[in-house]
């Protein structure tokens, strides 16, 4: 499964809860500045894996190794936890419940370099300005506290957060999927430079198809907890091979679009 | 051709917040014909929500409103006791998250059930027979067991379909559906819509859809409506609105939303955040400081809602912009 120049190595990856199998024999790589697409509804399992991938969760089985290192099984010391965060990060959809109330911006950027780098005092302040530059915060909103900004300049100050401990691979869990469309082109935008600049690589989770089609180069489709289509991006949307594919793909309001009944509604209760 | 069902004329609302009033809608003027689906599109803070709270009488304690509403030539704001409670018999409510708007310890049958029956005084075993067959009208099977169920024991596509079912029992007139579809998977999403268009079409009603996605609002409504900033800045016959929008905002929003169909070097985004009423700046265009296309004129005065080619702009410079917004980039 080693592929050269890939940051991000997952094979055979298996989780279940009980009877319940959420994540089904998935594998894929990343490549270094790469970016991936895992695509899904609710319940097809894309957030376990994202879990897993940060050490959330622990796979039932396969493997997962980033820059090379084993991290499917839970790190046994501090450093090793520590190397861990500088290898992948991630940004959750809602900034309110994942960062802490009571820290600014540049409160919460300093915490993660001071954890990850032990930087002096002035150099975490020169590089936690950087950071509030590279994502746009302006001089108020980095002093001030989540509660007054807005979701948009919330999931900045947590893109920038993330960002501090220079991570290799940026998970980005529906993190555009709760904006406003003129803000989330803004930080589709913000994270299309940032790729260019630093040569991170993404891992997408998510249902918006034309958000998919903007940051990614690949795409797995998960249904169920398995992979049912996987490719370039471009190819997956417009020339979808799998009945589910077609049917997400069919599923998009656009200029034209009439909603149909596709199948006979069965399901009685909530996974 | 008849008259309209629903009137808005001039509707302005200020809440009181920590003891200042603050303005949500201004100035806001829609009509919606019988059997007519409208639109009506905005970011957050634009006052979607609140124009369809003003029109079912749901605003908060201590809004100050101004303007009319007029249903069937009636004014809503006179309604009380029983024309008020058969006002809310025919304009009908459809909510963005179910779960929050069903009683979870009323079983569905009770719930779906309970306007007919306290309302319209139909004997509870007609009452659950009709909502058995309004089950299966939105696709829910398994009829008369289902209203035995909780709400807990449906998934929120089911749920929905069972509100939407609850919402059509009394027959209602108009339907004021808020982000019905918002917090459902894409394709289920797709289910949900195909029912609640079918439905309308053939119950003959008319709806008030409101909607942050411009391209849902412009397949399934006649006519859209965009709002930013608690006004109505345009309105325009769905077909065109994509391609041929009347209003730059419109146009940014369209052009800002990623393509499914390709990769965009860039998207264009519009610069700032979207406002509410209260910090729009007082005495311009609200979407001036956003605007690619302002002049100096746009911030000397607010403009007023104008006819134009067919629909209806709030931009001094529609006329001379006619053309010019464009929306896709090459």
């Amino acid at each position: 499964m080693a592929e050269a120049g890939a940051v991000l190595e997952v094979a055979g990856l298996c989780k279940r809860f009980g009877d319940f199998t959420a994540v089904d024999d998935v594998s894929f790589t990343v490549p270094a500045g790469g970016s991936l697409a895992i695509v899904g509804e609710s319940g097809s399992g894309k957030t376990t894996i994202a879990r897993m991938i940060v050490g959330l969760d622990r796979p039932t089985s396969g493997t997962i190794a980033a820059c090379g290192r084993d991290r499917s099984r839970p790190a046994r010391a501090r450093d090793d936890r520590r190397r861990r965060g500088r290898e992948v990060q991630i940004v959750f959809q809602d900034p309110y419940t994942s960062l802490d109330p009571r820290q600014s911006a540049t409160d919460a950027i300093d915490e993660v370099l001071r954890l990850h780098h032990g930087w002096p005092a002035g150099r975490r302040r020169a590089r936690a300005a950087e950071l509030a530059e590279l994502v746009g915060l302006d001089e108020r909103q980095r002093h001030t506290l989540p509660r007054a900004l807005s979701g948009g300049q919330r999931q900045r100050v947590a893109i920038a957060r993330a960002l501090a401990a220079e991570p290799r691979i940026l998970i980005l869990d529906e993190s555009v999927a709760a904006l406003d469309v003129s803000i989330q082109a803004q930080v589709l935008n913000l994270l299309a430079d940032i790729r260019d600049s630093t040569g991170v690589s993404y891992v997408l989770i998510s249902h918006d198809l034309a958000v998919v089609r903007q940051l990614t180069d690949q795409a797995i489709v998960l249904w169920h907890g398995q992979v049912v289509e996987r490719g370039p991006t471009g190819q997956v949307l417009d020339d979808p091979r799998h009945d589910y594919t077609k049917r997400l793909r069919a599923s998009v309001p656009r200029p034209g679009w009439k909603p149909g009944r596709h199948r006979p509604p069965t399901e009685a209760t909530t996974p | 051709m008849s008259g309209p069902l629903l009137e808005v004329d001039g509707l302005t609302v200020r809440l009181p917040v920590r003891g200042t009033m603050r303005t949500v809608l201004s100035d806001v003027s829609l009509a919606i014909r019988p059997g007519e689906a409208l639109g009506l599109v905005g970011e957050s803070g634009s006052g979607k929500s609140m124009t369809a709270r003003a029109i079912d009488r749901l605003l908060p304690r201590g809004a100050e409103t101004g303007g009319t509403i007029r249903f069937d030539g009636r004014d809503v704001a006179s309604l009380a006791g029983t024309e008020l409670r058969r006002y809310r018999g025919e304009v009908a409510m459809i909510f963005q998250d179910p779960r929050a708007h069903v009683n979870p310890v009323r079983r569905i049958g009770d719930f779906m059930t309970e306007a007919l029956r306290a309302n319209q005084g139909v004997p509870a075993a007609e009452a659950r027979q009709r909502a058995a067959g309004m089950l299966a009208q939105v696709g829910v099977d398994g009829g008369a067991r289902r209203l035995r169920q909780y709400p807990h024991e449906l998934s929120g596509g089911m749920l929905q379909r069972v509100m939407i079912g609850a919402a059509l029992l009394t027959g209602p007139r108009l339907l004021l559906a808020d982000e019905p579809t918002t917090a459902l998977d894409v394709t289920t999403q797709a289910e949900v819509m195909a029912v609640l268009d079918e439905l309308r079409r053939e119950f003959g009603l008319a709806m008030l859809f409101i909607t942050h996605d411009l391209e849902l609002a412009a397949a399934i409504c006649d006519r859209t409506a965009v709002m930013y900033a608690g006004q109505i800045v345009e309105v325009r016959a769905s077909a065109r609105l994509h391609d041929d929008p009347l209003h730059p905002y419109t146009a940014a929003l369209a052009a800002a939303r990623p393509d499914i169909g390709r990769t965009r070097a860039r998207l264009r985004a519009i610069p700032g955040r979207p406002l509410s009423a209260f910090e729009a700046p007082p005495g311009q265009c609200a979407f001036a400081p956003r605007c690619p296309h302002a002049a100096a004129g746009c911030r000397e005065a607010v403009p007023v809602l104008v006819e134009l080619d067919g629909g209806r702009s709030r931009c001094a410079r529609a006329g001379e912009l006619r053309g010019a917004l464009e929306v896709a980039d090459g």
